[in-house]
């Protein structure tokens, strides 16, 4: 096979990598957007301070050291003790469903029924004080996360399809985290449609996206279900955080990746599970295979820009995007 | 004979029993305006009770207040002999009170027998964890549940609709889904908020034919509100006749339909 030809394959095979990552951030916007119509700005600075409350927690850091130290005096930060990554995990979840039920209980709960744009502006409020939060208990620096995830190039898929090629061929680069996060991607969405198909709070869930009034009528409590949501949002967020974390290291330009989820979802639809999946892998790849193939041609750095221009022209051809739901209205 | 504390059998043989729900003396205003004014009245076990009235009367705001969806300002709701809390709609649904919309509130997005599966949540015990976990009980009970809606969706005969989006649905059928639902919660009160609003003839008395069908096979208690006098009248057991927020008659059919005060509302009285 001629090399150039592999090099496209290799060129795909990571931009399929790249995409899961892409699609573990739009989950998390799925989730919140189905069950209660918002669409949650926050869920990338979700990740961000996750992923800064697991590394903090995991090295022993002291929360809030510059305040304390500030007010008392004192010169505390670290406890001196590490936490194993397991129980740092859990720690840092049950942080994120405290978050949920705070998020809940002083905010969304406060602005039922208004408008869509109202809870819009909320959690564009919501995104920065968390990534306030996050840098006033965890300091602003760059972090290392390592829970123990591999990293580095695949020796093994090198080796065995070094011989597709020619001697300028070493076989296909595949960084192994990448393919531990498509493998985390794939069990956590089969697990989120089983669940919402297939379980009782799934199918409130469901009830409760749908209509309001209805739910309350069949005995659904509403906020349950929003805590319940934001709690989902809030994991997946941590897993979110977890792989970003591990793959450039847990920095405050993490919260960004939320803007790449916006192209993701035109393309899946906003209430798509699957949908965010295959968004985010045809996002992956198609701004991949554009910077290998037209990028030298026009300059290069069109990662940029490619991912949005593509949901532009989804928006005008398939505005419900791949997978989402039809609009039916009966006239 | 109608007075008797521990009920009595009606003259097609059905047996009505005590008092289950009594509403005292409710007030209830939006801002200045009073949509229900002073308001006593009951609703029997096993019977079929309607509230009537024209337009604007305060009928849909009362079901509202027996479903948890308004808060009257005065008066007390007693449910089964005891004095009802200020309650959550979902609250008052565990509770074993379920309901229909005037406007029809469906799940469009879900299909026929997911909305019926839907009224089962009340019923269903596992818990999210054992949901999540321990999967073989949690299916045992979707088991269990679904065969309970089945025989709902046989009764109702909407089995040709079953795996349908409810959001397809002509209206006829959308409001017979929602009783659906309704009954899977197997409702000791259920009510109805004008089921057969919009309906042509036909549909009205397929209507009637299953309120009547659902009170008969499941002893259900039903409190429905209804435009439609004459529909009422073959239907119910006994009636309140509301005008302007204030109760202006209650009783049989026959008492209310011989009421001076019901025949001026409906009919409009000279004013001098």
């Amino acid at each position: 096979m001629p090399d150039q030809f592999l090099f496209g394959v290799e060129v795909v095979l990571n931009g399929l990598m790249a995409g899961v990552l892409y699609a573990l951030v739009a989950l998390g916007f799925v989730l919140i957007f189905k069950a209660s119509g918002i669409f949650n700005y926050a869920q990338g600075v979700m990740a961000l301070f996750a992923a800064l409350t697991l590394v903090g927690i995991m090295e022993g850091q002291v929360p809030f050291a510059h305040l304390i130290n500030a007010i008392f005096g004192t010169e505390v930060h670290y406890f001196g003790w590490n936490v194993p990554a397991l129980a740092a995990i859990l720690l840092t979840m049950v942080l994120m469903i405290f978050f949920a039920w705070a998020v809940n209980h002083f905010v969304m709960r406060h602005l039922v029924n208004q408008e869509p744009i109202i809870l819009f502006m909320a959690t564009i409020g919501l995104a920065y004080f968390l990534e306030g939060v996050g840098d006033l208990m965890w300091g602003s620096e760059i972090k290392k996360l390592d829970v123990g995830l591999p990293q580095g190039a695949s020796i093994w898929v090198e080796e065995n399809t070094a011989f597709l090629g020619t001697d300028n061929f070493f076989g296909f680069f595949i960084d192994k985290l990448d393919m531990v996060a498509a493998l985390v991607a794939a069990v956590l969405v089969i697990a989120l449609v089983a669940f919402a198909q297939y379980t009782k709070q799934g199918r409130a869930m469901r009830a409760v996206a749908d209509d309001h009034q209805a739910a309350l009528s069949v005995g659904i409590s509403l906020n349950f279900i929003w805590v319940l949501v934001w709690s989902l949002a809030g994991f997946v967020a941590l897993v979110a955080g977890i792989m970003w974390g591990a793959k450039s290291g847990v920095q405050f330009s993490l919260s960004l990746i939320a803007l790449k989820a916006l192209p993701v979802l035109m393309l899946g639809g906003f209430t798509s599970i699957p949908g965010a999946i295959v968004g985010g892998l045809i996002i992956g790849v198609g701004e991949k295979l554009f910077e290998f193939t037209i990028g030298p041609m026009i300059g290069g750095a069109t990662e940029n820009w490619f991912a949005y221009v593509l949901a532009l022209l989804f928006l005008v051809f398939r505005p419900q995007g791949l997978f989402g739901e039809k609009i039916i209205e009966r006239v | 004979m109608k007075d008797m504390a521990d009920g009595y059998i009606t003259e097609d043989g059905r047996k009505i029993g005590g008092v289950m729900m009594e509403m005292k003396n409710i007030t209830l205003r939006f801002g200045g305006v009073v949509a229900i004014k002073d308001i006593s009245f009951d609703i029997r076990e096993g019977e079929i009770r309607a509230i009537i009235g024209p337009n604007g009367a305060g009928k849909s705001s009362m079901l509202n207040v027996i479903s948890g969806f308004y808060h009257p300002q005065e008066g007390e709701v007693w449910f089964h002999g005891k004095k009802r809390p200020s309650m959550k709609p979902y609250q008052v649904a565990q509770q074993g009170i379920a309901r229909t919309f005037q406007n029809i509130a469906l799940f469009e997005g879900m299909s026929v027998l997911d909305n019926v599966m839907t009224g089962r949540l009340t019923h269903m015990k596992t818990n999210m964890f054992q949901q999540a976990i321990w999967w073989g009980k949690a299916q045992a009970e979707e088991t269990a549940q679904r065969e309970k809606v089945e025989k709902i969706i046989d009764f109702l005969e909407i089995q040709h609709i079953r795996k349908t989006p409810v959001g397809r649905l002509p209206y006829g059928l959308k409001k017979r889904v929602e009783l659906a639902r309704a009954l899977a919660a197997e409702p000791k009160l259920l009510l109805l908020d004008e089921p057969m609003a919009g309906m042509n003839v036909e549909e009205k008395e397929d209507m009637s034919r299953f309120i009547l069908d659902v009170n008969d096979e499941f002893s259900t208690t039903i409190a429905l509100i209804e435009h439609d006098m004459g529909v009422v009248m073959d239907l119910s057991d006994r009636v309140v006749v509301m005008d302007y927020g204030k109760k202006i008659g209650d009783g049989t059919p026959d008492e209310v339909r011989n009421n001076q005060d019901v025949i001026d509302a409906y009919l409009g009285v000279a004013h001098d």
